[in-house]
């Protein structure tokens, strides 16, 4: 029996689908069996940010029906083993799925992978309602800005009132430099504010936007810091003991600073 | 050497990639038409020509056109398909 994820912010435009589709394609190079599914009915990303909205045929609409199997609409990843993408229809609305059916779909997932991933819309309202129906577990996704905070925190009230109290937190779009500064908010700063665990931090880069401009996850980039970042945090989910990503090694010198902003003492 | 490095590139840049693929999603999203589904239609219509003529696979180009491609309110859409024959078969006419 497998794990159900919810990836999810409040906010748009802060990495939900990036998170869902590395994190995906990270644990699946962990040898786990994966499936990463759309949420975002009617506005959907998932696919186009993996690559794969070529082979879309059936969509979680029409599964729900009753116009394919399950096994029909799942689009496997040629270019990693164990990955499957669920996409969802690009033309109905939030409506035409409910949480109900979605949970019930989660628990066929479960059934044949290890972890489902599920990319939830932005907002709180019947898309987040589906895309939570199903997760055993959030990932909040948020970004060092005062906006996306604020959303960050109403999003886990609003999961603690749903009872899903088993969550943890990614900094996604972390400027090293500015965080140095003092002008972003830092790690710890979130941390205070939204006291939840964290999970990972992500570090802004360039490389994001060129693999997504491919549809290739920035993970199979071995150069990338944001790669990385998305790796340690696959060991992480798997239960290992990673320690945060050393994230000074392109900014010689300043340890101390950076120990800070990670809080080693 | 970044310049030759981009000269090289040219046209190949992966905001290149990003915006072919982007031409290609919007074609099929205002369509209502999924890539897929020209495939499918594609592996048909190589079954029922394959009846009367011979026709070069490799050489099927099948296609959505959305009219110059870039208006959204435009609904008239066509697929065009472009299918080479090698060669009529004799089907006894």
């Amino acid at each position: 029996m497998g794990i159900a994820y919810v990836i999810t912010s409040g906010k748009g435009g802060v990495g939900k689908t990036t998170t869902t589709a590395n994190l995906g394609t990270a644990l699946a190079n962990l040898g786990k069996k994966v499936v990463v599914v759309d949420a975002d009915t009617g506005l959907r990303n998932l696919d186009v940010v993996m690559g794969l909205e070529n082979r879309i045929v059936y969509d979680i609409v029409d599964v729900v029906n009753g116009l394919c199997r399950l096994k029909q609409a799942l689009i496997r990843d040629k270019r990693f083993e164990g990955l499957y993408l669920l996409p969802t229809a690009q033309t109905k609305d939030k409506t035409a799925i409910t949480p109900d059916e979605m949970k019930n779909i989660c628990i066929e997932l479960k059934k044949e992978f290890d972890y489902v991933l599920i990319d939830c819309p932005a907002g709180i309202e019947h898309g987040f309602e589906n895309a939570i129906a199903g997760a055993d577990r959030a990932i909040i996704v948020t970004v060092p800005e005062v906006s996306a905070v604020r959303d960050a925190d109403r999003i886990i009230g609003k999961l603690e009132t749903k009872g899903m109290s088993d969550h943890q937190l990614i900094i996604n779009r972390l400027n090293i430099d500015m965080a140095r500064k003092g002008d972003m908010l830092n790690i710890q700063d979130m941390l205070d504010i939204l006291s939840i665990e964290l999970l990972g931090v992500i570090p802004d880069d360039n490389k994001i936007i060129v693999s997504t401009n491919k549809g290739e996850p920035v993970v199979t980039d071995e150069d990338s810091m944001a790669g990385k970042a998305y790796c340690n945090i696959a060991r992480r989910v798997c239960g290992e003991k990673v320690p945060m990503l050393d994230l000074e090694q392109n900014h010689g010198g300043f340890i101390s600073i950076i120990k800070k902003i990670f809080n080693i003492k | 050497m970044d310049v030759f490095k981009n000269v090289g590139k040219y046209g190949n840049t992966s905001k290149d990639v990003a915006k072919e693929r982007l031409k290609l999603i919007l074609i099929h999203d205002r369509a209502n038409m999924p890539p897929q589904f020209l495939n499918m239609i594609k592996g048909d219509l190589i079954k029922v020509i394959s009846d009367y003529a011979e026709i070069d696979e490799d050489g099927i180009e099948i296609s959505l056109d959305t009219g110059d491609g870039r208006s959204r309110n435009d609904n008239i859409s066509a697929l065009i398909a472009n299918i080479p024959i090698k060669k009529v078969k004799d089907i006894g006419k």
